[in-house]
């Protein structure tokens, strides 16, 4: 099968008060498209960080990632944010709904980025996925954090991304709630085919999925059912 | 699998959708930040509107203001020549001297100087004289009747049909004259007009050797088209005979010209409160920006390029930008309607005011242009903004270095700036020093509050309440807007103090002079035959004759051996009359400043002189050049002996040129006279017997010039204060809308004292102690830069001491201070007002 992430020697120091802190130390691994990813890990340890470069957040300071057989590095600024639109989906632990937008509107603004037709319906057949059809003129503020992070949910799917990139996404919901956005997730993932990075503290999330990725002080100390060679 | 570069175009019209979008919610608040320019571009509207009208009016009403094609004036007499050249001219003619005199009311026993007006002829053939009755204005030439100005009736309590004696004749009031062509409200109450006929002026016996007279000759033509031509064309000749040409042209340019000062005052003060507005435009996008931040951070998660992000913002500050230029045209609009009322006893014409469409355009531009350009730095860094920040709980600051964008927008700041000053401006030098005067008193502003901030962390004692502590640490928290307020307020609190320290300064000026031991009454006029009878008559009174000299007018008719013809740079030294003395000593208020002084010479020998050393400059001489004078005829050779300081300030006759004893003693003179009065009521009966017995000498009572100038400077106070007003009101609206900008921070804070267990009384306590701090301090920085100011205008400018009056300085601190405090804490309780759960919600 053919990889969509490839991370190679990859290393993250930052400078800070004159000190060198190596966040992330000569990573390596590759992900195979489909597949379903844990990266867990102490607090601390570089996950944050590490999501971040992979999805062309942030610059490593050395090593390669390559995303979709593009390799972000050698991009700017405004060619990585294009790659996130077209190939990247986010979904983040305090939701990140726009606050001046409506449900509706916050799911169709990466098909508006794009340029995309037809998006209030495929809009709305997402919101209409995740239950929440009904809501789609709310604020966010009208909305529980389990039925915002259901929207950031739909928001993920709508520009159909290769990847998507989950930071703690039930980090700040109780385990009831949790559970349902867990399946939601799982579910919409499976019927889009998309590969799914997951960063979390949640073992039972990391159970999951088939592929669960440990690092501690910034090297990765386990790997299992790597399908890679 | 894809894995070229995606093509993405984002739509031009989704920006704008988007822009609209992420503005719900916040557009009230951004009105507010945005309100804080829609003063100043009202005033600056109101300015420019009032100027095109004024402009119009002029150019409609100059005929009215001239009253006649042509007018030839001349303060020396009219040669042969020139008289019949005169009497060819035009095809109707009217003539008028104009000269100061006393007139004395018979009824009531008054008397004061005014400005005699004798006419001949149907002057002004366009417009016309106004009268009380109506009638009066045509006939009063047919006898022995005067038009006397309403001012004067009033202070005199003199009716239509009284007496008046002038000079050696009495006249019957046939009218109370109420505008004279060009006249404004100052203009009469300052000196005051009395029309009589021309042709009964000899008998008066006013004219004297030394009287100045302006004779004024007024032409009508029934083709008036070639004027400006023929005046071009006689410039010359014009000049060489001592006339001045005045049109109907070149009086719209005139009263253009002196109306350009007034307007640069009123368009500068404007620009000031929009300056002002600036600063708190700035500060407030700086603060939604900030708040922003995480939604900004989301969208580029989602694949918004930072460009994109920065339009995003741009429009929406276009908008509203545009919505307050647009707010700030209308008011401007209105208030313009206000500034005629503000001004009118300095116009010469009526106003009728009308929206001007120039002014409303240049409004909309320059509040475009502001909103934009103080909105720049903040909007410049959203392109700065990481998606990083989505995913970090706590943010990270934008990048280290500074954006190179942002420098080259405060050079385009300092270059509009300098710019649209030099607009109102005459010179460079004007347009730098108040440029640099505003950067000086900016980056002061900036440094002290910096100062406040550190002195607070540094020096706030541990040991104080908590109360006091926390009220102190909110000047200093991470977001705070001490650096603006005091800015704003110190601003806006130097400026308007600066203004109130100059009037007092100038006040204090006029007042200085009429000091307990100062002459406070001035007679001049006086001739050589009557010279003893006032002496006695003034011991008589047991007044003190307390400076006597004599005057001597004369011109200048070579320098160093050049006629005017030949030294062509230098005209008006040979043009202007002077009027000179002689003395044997120095008196208290001069001083030699170089040269050595002679106070007395004989016959034949060299006549040194001694000159004003302002006055030696002005005419490009200096010490022993030769001057050749012309004493009314008579050529007397002279040598510049010593160069003199004179302190103008003291009330006594002071001379630009000083003869020694020994040289003009013969010549035609005439004495001035100085003597103090103890009241008015001997004031008024002395006044009386000296316009009795001697008909030509002019009095004038210094209390009563103080007066009126007192009364025209609190007119210009008004005037200024109004404009001050625009200052002061967007000062506080930049403290409302920076109070309510950091309203969320608050929000939460008062919150959490509350879980804490603060009650209500103690937050309200916490913020009302830090704006008081805030106030105290910024009010007290724009005090001393205003102090420092006007001292330094007082040394450099006026010439006088400065001491800042205590008690209506401390007043206007504490009550600024005090709007300050009750404006913060006002605002405080509508937060305080809010139950904690529904905050919390908006608060996510
Ligand atoms: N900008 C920065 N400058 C300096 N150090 C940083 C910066 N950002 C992150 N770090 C450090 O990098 C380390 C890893 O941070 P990261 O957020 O990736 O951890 P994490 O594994 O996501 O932790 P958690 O589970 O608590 O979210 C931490 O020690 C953090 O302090
Ligand atoms: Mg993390």
């Amino acid at each position: 099968m053919e990889s969509i992430l490839n991370i190679r020697n990859v290393s993250k120091i930052y400078q800070s008060a004159g000190r060198e802190l190596t966040v992330l130390d000569n990573i390596n691994f590759s992900i195979t498209a489909g597949s379903t990813v844990a990266i867990t890990g102490p607090s601390g340890s570089g996950k944050t960080t590490l999501l971040g470069l992979c999805a062309g957040l942030d610059r490593a300071s050395s090593g390669t990632v390559e995303l979709n057989g593009i390799a972000l590095e050698k991009l700017n600024e405004d060619e990585r944010a294009a790659i996130r639109n077209q190939y990247v989906g986010f979904i983040f632990q305090n939701f990140q709904l726009l606050p001046t937008l409506t449900a509706l509107e916050n799911v169709m603004v990466p098909l508006e980025l794009r340029g995309a037709k037809n998006i209030r319906a495929h809009a709305l057949e997402l919101l209409d996925k995740v239950g929440l059809a009904d809501r789609s003129h709310h604020y966010p503020v009208q909305l529980s954090g389990g039925e915002q992070q259901r929207v950031s949910l739909a928001r993920a799917f709508s520009n159909q991304p290769a990847i998507l990139f989950a930071d703690e996404p039930t980090g700040n919901l109780d385990a009831e709630t949790s559970e349902k956005v867990i399946k939601l997730l799982f579910d919409l993932n499976k019927d889009a085919g998309t590969t799914l990075i997951i960063v979390t503290h949640d073992l039972e999330l990391a159970a999951r999925t088939a592929r669960s990725i440990k690092i501690k002080g910034g090297v990765i100390i386990s790997d299992e059912n790597p399908t890679y060679a | 699998m894809p894995n070229s570069l995606p093509k993405q175009s984002i739509k031009f019209s989704w920006l704008f959708k988007m822009a609209w979008r992420d503005s719900r919610k916040n557009r009230a608040r951004l009105l507010l930040f945005i309100s804080s320019i829609v003063l100043g571009i009202a005033a600056l509207v109101a300015v420019y509107s009032f100027k095109d009208n004024l402009q119009k009016d002029i150019d409609a009403q100059a005929k009215e203001l001239t009253g006649a094609d042509l007018v030839l004036d001349s303060r020396k007499g009219v040669s042969k020549a020139m008289q019949k050249m005169l009497d060819t001219l035009g095809d109707e003619r009217s003539q008028e001297k104009t000269f100061a005199s006393m007139i004395y009311f018979q009824k009531g026993g008054g008397s004061r100087l005014v400005q005699m007006k004798a006419l001949e002829g149907n002057y002004p053939y366009y417009g016309a004289i106004e009268s009380i009755p109506l009638a009066a204005a045509k006939h009063f030439q047919s006898g022995r009747n005067a038009l006397v100005d309403q001012t004067l009736m009033l202070q005199f309590n003199a009716k239509v049909g009284d007496s008046v004696k002038i000079g050696d004749l009495n006249f019957n009031i046939l009218g109370t004259l109420t505008k004279a062509p060009g006249q404004t409200g100052i203009g009469a109450s300052i000196a005051p007009t009395v029309y009589i006929p021309l042709k009964t002026l000899d008998k008066t016996n006013l004219i004297k050797t030394g009287s100045r007279i302006n004779n004024k000759f007024y032409f009508r033509y029934n083709d008036p088209s070639k004027i400006d031509e023929w005046v071009k064309k006689q410039d010359s000749k014009l000049e060489k005979e001592g006339f001045d040409a005045d049109t109907v042209e070149s009086r719209k340019e005139q009263t253009g010209r002196s109306f350009k000062d007034v307007n640069r005052f009123l368009a500068l003060s404007g620009f000031i409160a929009l300056l002002l507005g600036c600063v708190g435009v700035g500060s407030a996008i700086h603060v939604y920006i900030q708040e922003k931040l995480s939604a900004i951070a989301t969208l580029r998660c989602l694949g918004l390029k930072s460009r994109h992000a920065f339009l995003i913002y741009l429009i929406q500050v276009f908008f509203i930008g545009l919505i307050a230029a647009v707010l700030g045209a209308a008011l401007g609009t209105g208030i313009q309607f206000l500034l005629p009322l503000v001004l009118k006893d300095f116009l010469p014409v009526e106003i009728t005011m009308q929206v001007s469409w120039p002014a409303v355009g240049q409004g909309l531009l320059l509040g475009l242009i502001i909103s934009i350009l103080f909105a720049l730095p903040s909007l410049l860094s959203v392109r700065r903004i990481s998606p990083l920040n989505a995913i970090r709980i706590s943010f990270e600051k934008a990048t280290g270095k500074r954006d190179p964008l942002t420098w080259l927008v405060y050079l385009l700041m300092a270059v509009f700036i300098t710019a649209f000053t030099h607009l109102q401006m005459k010179t460079w030098i004007q347009t730098l020093a108040f440029t640099a005067s505003i950067a000086i008193a900016f980056v002061l502003l900036i440094i002290l509050s910096k100062l406040l901030m550190f002195l607070v962390r540094k020096l706030l004692p541990n040991s104080s309440s908590y109360l006091w502590r926390q009220g102190f640490a909110n000047l200093y928290r991470p977001n705070n807007q001490t650096l603006m307020l005091t800015v704003s307020i110190g601003l806006s609190t130097a400026f308007i103090c600066t203004l109130f320290f100059v009037q007092g300064i100038l006040m204090s000026r006029v007042t200085l002079s009429s000091g307990a031991n100062q002459p406070n009454m001035v007679m001049f006029d006086i001739q050589n035959t009557q010279k003893e009878g006032l002496d006695s008559l003034t011991k008589a009174f047991k007044l003190p004759l307390m400076n006597r000299v004599p005057v001597i007018t004369m011109r200048i008719e070579e320098i160093n051996g050049k006629k005017a013809s030949a030294d062509t740079n230098n005209r008006r030294a040979y043009r202007n009359e002077i009027r000179a003395t002689y003395q044997d000593t120095l008196t208290a208020a001069e001083k030699i400043t170089a040269g050595k002084w002679t106070g007395k010479i004989k016959p034949n020998e060299t006549v040194y002189i001694s000159l004003d050393q302002r006055y030696a400059q002005q005419i490009h001489v200096e010490l022993n050049d030769k001057i050749l004078f012309n004493v009314q005829g008579m050529m007397i050779p002279t040598v510049v002996g010593s160069l003199r300081e004179v302190n103008w300030s003291r009330m006594q006759t002071n001379f630009r040129v000083v003869f020694p004893a020994g040289v003009l003693e013969e010549a035609p003179q005439f004495h001035v006279l100085m003597t103090r009065v103890p009241s008015g009521e001997v004031s008024a009966r002395f006044q009386g017997e000296v316009v009795q017995k001697f008909p030509n000498v002019s009095v004038i009572d210094l209390d009563l010039v103080l007066k009126l100038l007192d009364e025209l400077l609190s007119k210009i106070g008004f005037v200024i204060q109004f404009m001050a007003g625009f200052s002061m009101v967007t000062g506080w609206i930049v403290l409302i809308s920076s109070v309510l900008t950091s309203k969320n921070q608050r929000i939460k804070e008062s919150i959490l004292l509350r879980t804490m267990g603060a009650s209500r009384k103690q937050i309200l306590a916490i913020n009302a102690i830090e704006y008081f701090f805030l106030g105290a301090f910024a009010a007290g920085a724009g005090l001393i830069l205003a102090i420092s100011g006007s001292w330094a205008l007082a040394k450099f400018t006026f010439d006088a001491a400065f001491v800042p009056p205590f008690v209506p300085t401390l007043l206007l601190f504490a009550s600024i201070v005090l709007l300050v405090v009750i404006t913060g804490v006002l605002s405080t309780r509508s937060i305080l007002n809010q139950p904690p759960l529904k905050i919390l919600r908006t608060e996510s």
